[in-house]
């Protein structure tokens, strides 16, 4: 009793410290954004607010809060509220599968450094994914507003439509590792066997998927201002916007994390074992954690790379892309993955599956182009 | 019917795999915005930092004195019909007898009062004085309003300072 007892405040304490992380990281996300945004385009960025800037997400917290909080006369008034409490809350949860490290001992207590190891973790991801899209669809039902409704309509049907090439894309992983659980997922891939390697294809999938999960741009059309004002939020203002902006971020810093855990090896880099053997397991596994949440946010600076790049979709082609693209790629690439385990040379099927992706696409443009009309 | 036989009928034509399928095109947009993240930013942080804008912009008024201190106007009044947006107003007043050295003319502008709101700094100011008494500085801006009381900028604020002297590039 006495050990579940220490068990339990370790984790705990590494909860907390984890919730803060990802506050941290989302907050300094956006200053980040607005910088990355302004160097694309030659620009040198908010830097008034303290040496470099760096106090700007304070201020625009502050400028959030300061703001008055307005609800509209004829929306439901809980269900508005209840709105960005449920994004908020869904971003956050999705964090206490994602393995950050393994195991430690700290002060006489053992524990892994996650917050919990379940073992469906990727259908726990997925489950609390889904329902991230039903705060934007409370909010945007209970505006009374048909630009809000619109852009929450259009949340829901693209997350659908994304989420099942996403989980055609993870069907490949689960048949590589055998497993559910992200920790297992995690530790199939040390020392190197990164799932990359094998998964080229479901990886670029699993991007665009999170690219569209995240209604980051260039599928950004909940919120797209040219045809619906603000989108979902259109009618949000003070915190309760801010909550908005920021569970998108939240979910941008998890994604990444989870793309990370997938993909590329969690917890691992090169020279782990070096380090483990020179400076113990302890420091080796909070190495991992760094090593991990470096590479999540990598994948943040992907986020907003893409986003200061492309332009938006239209909504066809948003819906053709998954539809049409995407989930038969990811049926092919569960082929091939089956292949790979079939002549037990992974790594090889995942190049061998793009050769033929792309020699199919060119065998199928030449046979089907229509000749020119001179 | 056409005009010239210059026009060209563009063949468009359909797109080939590697333009439908984007990837090409966005592999190139993302290495050219790479490119622009590392490179340096064109943009200065103003009140700060300050470019040099040239050695004929157009700012601050500033009414010239002499190599011996007099005050070089002698409030014709040319510049107020030459300015377009009638910015300038002037007071005239003659000369005392012992205040030689304070006003170059027999006359002298007693109020001298430029309203910087209605002011266009095209410069025809500058051109039309006879007695190169008004100028328009390069080095200096007229800085910002926050009331109304200080738009209005008598000789206090224009007249030469002769320890800080206004020296425009030509001018020996």
């Amino acid at each position: 009793m006495e050990l579940m007892n220490d068990v339990f405040t370790a984790k705990a304490i590494f909860i907390g410290i984890v919730f803060a992380i990802t506050l941290g990281i989302a907050a300094y996300s956006t200053y980040f954004e607005r910088k990355i945004a302004a160097f694309m385009q030659d620009r040198i960025g908010p830097d008034r607010a303290g040496p470099f800037g760096i106090l700007q997400p304070l201020a625009d917290a502050v400028k959030m809060f300061m703001k008055e909080d307005f609800i509209p006369a004829n929306s439901n008034k809980w269900l508005f509220i209840a709105g960005p409490c449920l994004s908020m809350l869904t971003a956050l949860m999705t964090s206490a599968v994602v393995p950050f490290g393994d195991t430690v001992t700290v002060a006489g207590v053992t524990f892994d450094l996650q917050g919990i190891d379940v073992n469906i973790g990727i259908l726990w991801v997925f489950g609390i994914v889904s329902l991230g899209v039903y705060g934007i669809l409370v909010g945007g039902w209970a505006s009374n507003n048909k630009y809000s409704l619109l852009g929450a309509i259009r949340a829901a049907s693209q997350n659908i439509s994304y989420e099942l090439a996403m989980g055609m894309s993870i069907i490949a992983i689960l048949m590589l590792s055998g497993s559910l659980s992200t920790k297992s997922i995690v530790e199939a891939q040390q020392a190197g066997h990164w799932n990359i390697l094998s998964q080229p294809i479901g990886f670029v999938i699993f991007l665009i998927c999170a690219f569209a999960e995240c209604n980051r741009t260039p599928f950004d059309l909940p919120e797209c201002e040219t045809e619906l004002i603000g989108g979902y939020h259109t009618e949000y203002s003070s915190m309760k916007l801010g909550f908005y902006l920021f569970a998108e971020y939240i979910n941008m810093f998890i994604s990444g994390a989870v793309m990370a855990t997938l993909f590329f090896g969690g917890y691992d880099y090169p020279g782990y074992s070096f380090i483990a053997a020179q400076f113990g397991s302890n420091a080796a596994a909070f190495l991992g954690m760094g090593a991990l949440i470096g590479k999540a946010l990598l994948f943040v600076f992907v986020f907003m790379w893409v986003r200061w790049t492309l332009p938006r979709f239209r909504y066809d082609q948003l819906m053709g892309l998954g539809w049409t693209g995407l989930i038969p790629l990811s049926m092919f690439n569960v082929v091939v993955t089956g292949f790979g385990i079939l002549i037990d040379q992974p790594i090889l099927a995942g190049i061998g599956g793009v050769v033929i992706m792309f020699v199919g696409l060119v065998v199928n443009d030449a046979l089907s182009r229509k000749k020119k009309i001179a | 019917m056409k005009l010239s036989n210059k026009t060209k009928v563009l063949e468009q034509g359909e797109m080939t795999l590697a333009e439908r399928m984007y990837l090409p095109a966005i592999v190139g947009g993302m290495a050219t915005t790479l490119k622009h993240f590392f490179s340096k930013p064109v943009t200065i942080r103003y009140p700060e930092q300050q470019r040099y804008l040239g050695p004929i912009y157009r700012g601050h008024h500033i009414l010239k004195k002499d190599e011996q201190g007099a005050e070089r106007c002698t409030a014709c009044g040319l510049c107020a019909v030459a300015c377009p947006a009638e910015a300038i107003s002037m007071v005239a007043e003659e000369r005392k007898k012992g205040e030689e050295n304070l006003y170059r003319e027999e006359k002298y502008a007693k109020v001298y009062e430029i309203n910087m709101l209605r002011c266009i700094f095209c410069g025809l100011c500058e051109e039309a004085c006879p007695k190169e008494a008004i100028f328009l500085r390069h080095d200096k801006m007229v800085p910002v309003f926050s009331t109304r009381d200080e738009v209005i900028y008598g000789k206090d604020k224009l007249v030469e300072n002769m320890d800080q002297r206004y020296l425009r590039d030509g001018w020996k």
